[in-house]
């Protein structure tokens, strides 16, 4: 069965059959402000319980395909959407207990890119920011650039995998087996290498896997999606609890199969079409008029609450 | 022009005139026989859209292939072989290569591998 979950209202109904229609949809209302004209989801409550902030919850956050270097029309200010975002996560009532970043950190794979990349990610104020690559970081010299700045464990490896509140996290590399016309490829090393960090875990233990490029196929054509997407979700799907977190689109897509739940995120760089658009060909910068940017780049809190399978995700974008 | 011109040149213009023309003269006429000499021919590649254009071209060993990228996002000219490989190219970058030895080249954009392109290099 699969849930259809709306992040931004494409009509306007009345405020108060949005809510109850929700509320019938979920059992929960969500909370929105608005703030400058962009509605902000503040949280789904249960009765009056905000279930964000129940205190044994782990909330992280998820922040992708900032493009360090990209400097033209549809955004030529990427540091500043970068720190903007640092400011919100900074300003959060509860810090998070880390951030991680879904990759596409550069958009040239320059050493001063991710240089700046490196040093603007200090300024969050988390003891430690997780990154996978984008295949923007893997231009020239394969996953080895990324890797002098980005490497995780230190051991030149660019996936690796981390436990933290209870949760298993797993980050992928999907960016380095491109084959002529294919999409990318996870590989049967890192396939192997899934299988057994995930052997010995309780089938209960929550499972959040971070990979750039999405892992179910949206739109081939753009190499939307991961040719061997399938081995891997096979072997996570034993589990009561599996959150995807991907990047790459530049907008947020969301699909659950089963006990999986698989969600793109927004860009902090600039948006990218939704496919079959008419008149758009290809998946390009878009460039939108000013004042209007902010509200199509974002970050995303992410809070895994115990006794429940699906974490509680609140997407907001930069607007204020 | 001839060396009719030159001997003339003397009798048609005054002193000072004449020897300004017979220089000038001198200079530009090994310039006309370098533009008659041979060349090496270059095909022009646009990256434009997430798309090589043309996408698929024959040329003749020894001509010079240049790809330029007008898109807003980095991409490469990667053959399949890795007989030619580029860095990434930003806007207006180019990459060029010569063909020396007949053949079918494919080639890929690594960024996105979608983009497919293929030089034939056969002697014609």
């Amino acid at each position: 069965m699969s849930t259809y979950k709306p992040t931004q209202p494409t009509h306007n109904p009345a405020r108060r059959r949005a809510l109850s229609c929700l509320a019938a949809w979920t059992g929960a209302a969500v909370i929105w402000t608005v703030t400058g004209g962009v509605p902000r989801a503040l949280g789904a409550t249960r009765g009056d319980t905000p279930l964000g902030t129940a205190t044994n919850a782990l909330t992280f956050v998820q922040i992708s395909d900032t493009h360090i270097g990209f400097r033209k029309e549809a955004n030529p200010d990427v540091v500043g959407s970068l720190r903007h975002a640092i400011a919100d996560i900074n300003a959060l009532p509860q810090m998070p207990a880390f951030v991680v970043h879904t990759g596409d950190v550069s958009h040239l794979s320059k050493p001063e890119e991710f240089a700046k990349a490196r040093e603007l990610l200090q300024e969050i104020h988390v003891d430690r920011v997780h990154t996978i690559p984008g295949e923007h970081d893997t231009i020239d010299e394969g996953v080895n650039g990324y890797l002098k700045f980005f490497d995780h464990d230190g051991n030149g490896k660019s996936w690796y995998a981390f436990d933290q509140g209870g949760v298993h996290f797993v980050a992928l590399n999907n960016v380095l087996n491109f084959k002529m016309g294919t999409l990318a490829a996870l590989g049967d090393e890192q396939l192997a290498w899934l299988k057994n960090d995930l052997a010995p875990l309780p089938r209960s233990t929550p499972i959040v896997v971070l990979a750039h490029i999405p892992l179910w196929t949206i739109w081939e054509p753009w190499g939307w999606g991961t040719a061997d997407s399938a081995q891997a979700l096979a072997l996570l799907r034993p589990f009561g609890s599996v959150t995807v977190l991907n990047g790459h689109i530049h907008q947020v897509l969301q699909k659950v199969e089963g006990n999986i739940a698989l969600h793109t995120a927004m860009s902090l760089a600039y948006p990218l079409p939704t496919p079959g658009q008419e008149g758009i060909g290809e998946p390009g910068p878009v460039t939108v008029p000013a004042g209007e940017l902010g509200k199509l780049l974002g970050t995303r809190q992410v809070s895994v609450v115990p006794g429940r399978h699906q974490l509680a995700l609140i997407d907001t974008p930069l607007a204020s | 022009m001839n060396h009719t011109f030159f001997r003339n040149a003397g009798r048609r213009f005054p002193p000072r005139t004449a020897l300004v023309l017979v220089f000038c003269a001198a200079l530009v006429t090994p310039a006309i026989f370098a533009i008659a000499a041979p060349s090496t021919s270059t095909v022009d590649i646009d990256i434009a859209k997430f798309a090589y254009g043309p996408k698929e071209i024959t040329v003749a060993p020894g001509t010079k292939v240049v790809w330029t990228n007008h898109d807003q996002t980095p991409h490469t000219v990667t053959s399949n072989d890795k007989s030619f490989v580029s860095k990434g190219l930003d806007t207006d970058d180019k990459f060029e290569h010569t063909f020396a030895s007949e053949g079918d080249f494919g080639y890929i954009c690594t960024v996105h591998p979608f983009m497919t392109g293929v030089v034939h290099v056969h002697k014609q």
